[in-house]
């Protein structure tokens, strides 16, 4: 069933006549008929929850927001930096109406009357669709003052960022947008109640908030009949990695995970094999071949400890070393702390160090007890989750794939050795030290 | 060479940290203030730019980034230049200015290169070739300084990988042989390897597009 991504090659679908031949913009008239309260009922009962990462019921969301007179802002996180992450980008470049028409009846539902995209500054292409579908809308009296005579206004900008993946993070978000570096916030208080200029702020995803003239149309209760009971909905998946078609496909919630790897994106390539899985982005822990009949959706895969995230499948195949792929991991986080806190600043460069220590031949076996207690040290203990978002994945790693850690590490102390032109039976004084290291550590 | 005999990298005063890092602030220096819109010279369609940006937000403010990138187009970088010139319409310090710049990835803090050439080397891309992609773009924009080549965190495309960002469009899924093409399309002015532009690619969902 693709309701985001229904027919969604047609050709000029980002502009607003062909949008409208195809019922756009059909339901935010239904939700304008509709008081707010109503249009709020329909979110709550569609169970739809936010498809940035934290996976939160967005009706719950709305429903957070203060009532009364009072500015109040909508902001859509289109800043879609997660690696692995690309569906807001084909949902904003083909279909950027859908974005805005569900933006228009969320500042309603959620009485805001000025709203912004932070788009990421990379996606030029994007930004520009946006700006011309926006302009259009305005001409049409979609986005403005009294829109279609309900009373109801709204002022929607679209605000390129300049490159920074904590600035997704929504309060590193909200500072960036008040034109400062994105430095996260400390929580609470929370965006709903002090946001963008200290006023209330509902922030949601380009998927979540695209999703909603399609609840307005099917109604919540409808909308709630797909996926499974506690993941309601189709939700866009960007699969990439190791297969061999990669790209967004939209599905229904709760399938085997393996359908998707395999059946949508055509698996690996010839003559390999699934090694490790990312299911939400490269913040999700890795999951392994054997866990690929896990349900894809919120739930099942917070069962096996991992997580629907932003949705991204990376696939790696058999042909790639566990260490490789930390690394990258490791060194990605590095380089987006923001370095406000300590843990996420120090651990995310110690960790690329142990790694990098493995690598050269350099490791002690205690380094591997070392990064692991490091990544326990960082979880939890942050103003954000990027800290933890590197290591829940380098952890998860640790436990699952050990044997190749430690097999990686002896391969490149034989090595270092051989260079050095050292007889296997003479102690190198890496090989004493590492001797010590784990005496003292047993 | 064996990790283990690999020498310390050390800087030209054997130090391994970077020079410089010793050497206080002048503290006599008076800090620079708001610049004075009657002795600061901006060209008049980048003010007309930053004050179209600030008049969008409640608070002007907001309108930093868009401002510091529209004088980084004009300048080629966030030069003391540009910067003085954003922070004379907006009413900000120059230091303050400089400390969001420093932020961003995409703002530059030294001069580069006027195209911008930027590859993604994270995992999905990295996984199919990206580390080599880049190698090879650095190779053959050798010392061209009207190149930028930069490794970049996932620029939003791993169904290209592994791809680049060429002055902002995105193209992939690219091969070590696109390389002299890609770089000579940039030269000519010409639109970047057409066939892989991502703008043009249809949504891999089958069903989606039937
Ligand atoms: C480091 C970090 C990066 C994030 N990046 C994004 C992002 O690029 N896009 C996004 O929608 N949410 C991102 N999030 C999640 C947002 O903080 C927020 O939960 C989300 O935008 C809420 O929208 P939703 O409820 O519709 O999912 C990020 C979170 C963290 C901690
Ligand atoms: S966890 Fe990391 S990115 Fe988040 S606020 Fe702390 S230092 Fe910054
Ligand atoms: S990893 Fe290269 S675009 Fe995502």
């Amino acid at each position: 069933m693709k309701l985001l991504f229904d027919r969604i090659d047609e050709p000029g679908l980002n502009t607003l006549p062909v949008y409208e031949a195809r019922g756009g913009y059909e339901s935010l008239r239904k939700a304008l008929a509709m008081p707010p309260e109503a249009v709020l009922n329909e979110l709550e009962a569609s169970g739809l929850r936010g498809r940035g990462g934290a996976g939160f019921a967005m009706g719950k969301k709305v429903s957070f927001l203060p009532k009364g007179a009072m500015d109040k802002y909508l902001v859509c996180n289109a800043d879609e930096s997660e690696p692995g992450t690309f569906k807001d980008r084909e949902l904003m470049q083909k279909s950027p109406h859908m974005l805005i028409e569900g933006l228009i009846i969320a500042s309603y539902a959620a009485g805001a009357n000025r709203s912004f995209i932070y788009i990421r500054g990379e996606y030029v292409l994007q930004a520009d669709m946006l700006d011309a579908a926006l302009h259009e809308a305005r001409e049409q009296g979609y986005v403005g003052e009294n829109i279609l005579a309900s009373g109801h206004s709204l002022s929607l900008v679209v605000h390129r960022g300049a490159g920074a993946y904590i600035c997704g993070e929504e309060t590193g978000l909200l500072d960036s947008l008040e034109g400062k570096r994105g430095n996260p916030r400390l929580k609470p208080p929370f965006p709903a109640n002090q946001g963008l200029y200290q006023g209330p702020t509902l922030i949601n995803n380009v998927e979540t908030l695209a999703t909603v003239p399609t609840i307005m149309r099917m109604g919540g209760d409808q909308y709630a009949k797909l996926g499974v009971e506690t993941s309601t909905g189709t939700k866009l998946v960007s699969v990439s990695g190791h297969v061999q078609r990669p790209g967004n496909y939209e599905i229904e919630l709760g399938i085997p995970s393996r359908e998707i790897i395999y059946g949508l994106a055509g698996g690996p390539p010839e003559g390999r094999e699934v090694k490790c899985w990312f299911p939400g982005g490269s913040s999700s822990p890795v999951l392994t071949a054997d866990e690929l009949d896990v349900p894809y959706d919120f739930n099942s895969l917070a069962e096996v400890r991992s997580m629907l995230g932003s949705g991204a499948i990376i696939v790696v195949d058999d042909s790639t070393p566990i260490l490789d792929v930390a690394l990258k991991v490791a060194k990605f986080y590095r380089h987006e702390s923001c370095g406000k806190c300590t843990p996420c600043r120090e651990g995310t460069n110690w960790t690329v160090k142990m790694l990098e220590r493995i690598d050269s031949g350099e490791a002690t076996p205690m380094d591997l007890e070392i990064m692991a207690s490091v990544q326990e040290h960082i979880m939890g203990n942050c103003l954000c989750v990027l800290g933890d978002a590197m290591a829940m994945p380098i952890s998860s790693m640790i436990v699952k794939f050990r044997e190749e850690f430690e097999a990686h590490m002896q391969a490149a102390q034989a090595r270092a050795r051989a260079d050095l032109g050292v007889a296997d039976a003479a102690l190198t004084a890496a090989d004493a030290l590492s001797a010590e290291g784990a005496a003292a550590h047993a | 060479m064996s990790a283990l005999r690999r020498p310390i990298p050390r800087y030209a005063h054997g130090s391994r940290v970077p020079p410089g890092w010793d050497e206080a602030a002048d503290l006599t220096k008076e800090p620079s203030p708001v610049p004075d819109p009657a002795t600061t010279e901006v060209p008049a369609t980048l003010r007309e730019e930053i004050e179209g940006h600030m008049a969008l937000y409640p608070d002007s403010r907001s309108a930093t980034l868009p401002a510091l990138e529209a004088a980084q187009r004009v300048h080629g970088w966030c030069s003391p230049e540009a910067i003085e010139q954003v922070a004379c319409v907006m009413r900000l310090t120059p230091a303050y200015l400089v400390s969001v710049a420093s932020f961003y990835d995409m703002l530059e803090t030294s001069p580069v290169g006027k195209h911008s050439v930027y590859v993604c080397t994270n995992i999905s891309c990295s996984l199919r070739g990206a580390d080599e992609l880049y190698g090879a773009v650095r190779t053959a924009a050798g010392d061209d300084p009207e190149f930028n080549v930069r490794a970049f965190e996932c620029l939003g495309a791993c169904d290209i990988a592994p791809m680049a960002s060429v002055d902002g469009a995105y193209v992939g899924p690219l091969s070590i042989e696109d390389v002299p093409r890609l770089l000579d399309d940039v030269r000519a002015g010409r639109e970047v390897l057409p066939e892989k532009q991502l703008a043009r690619r249809p949504c891999a969902d089958a069903e989606a597009s039937a």
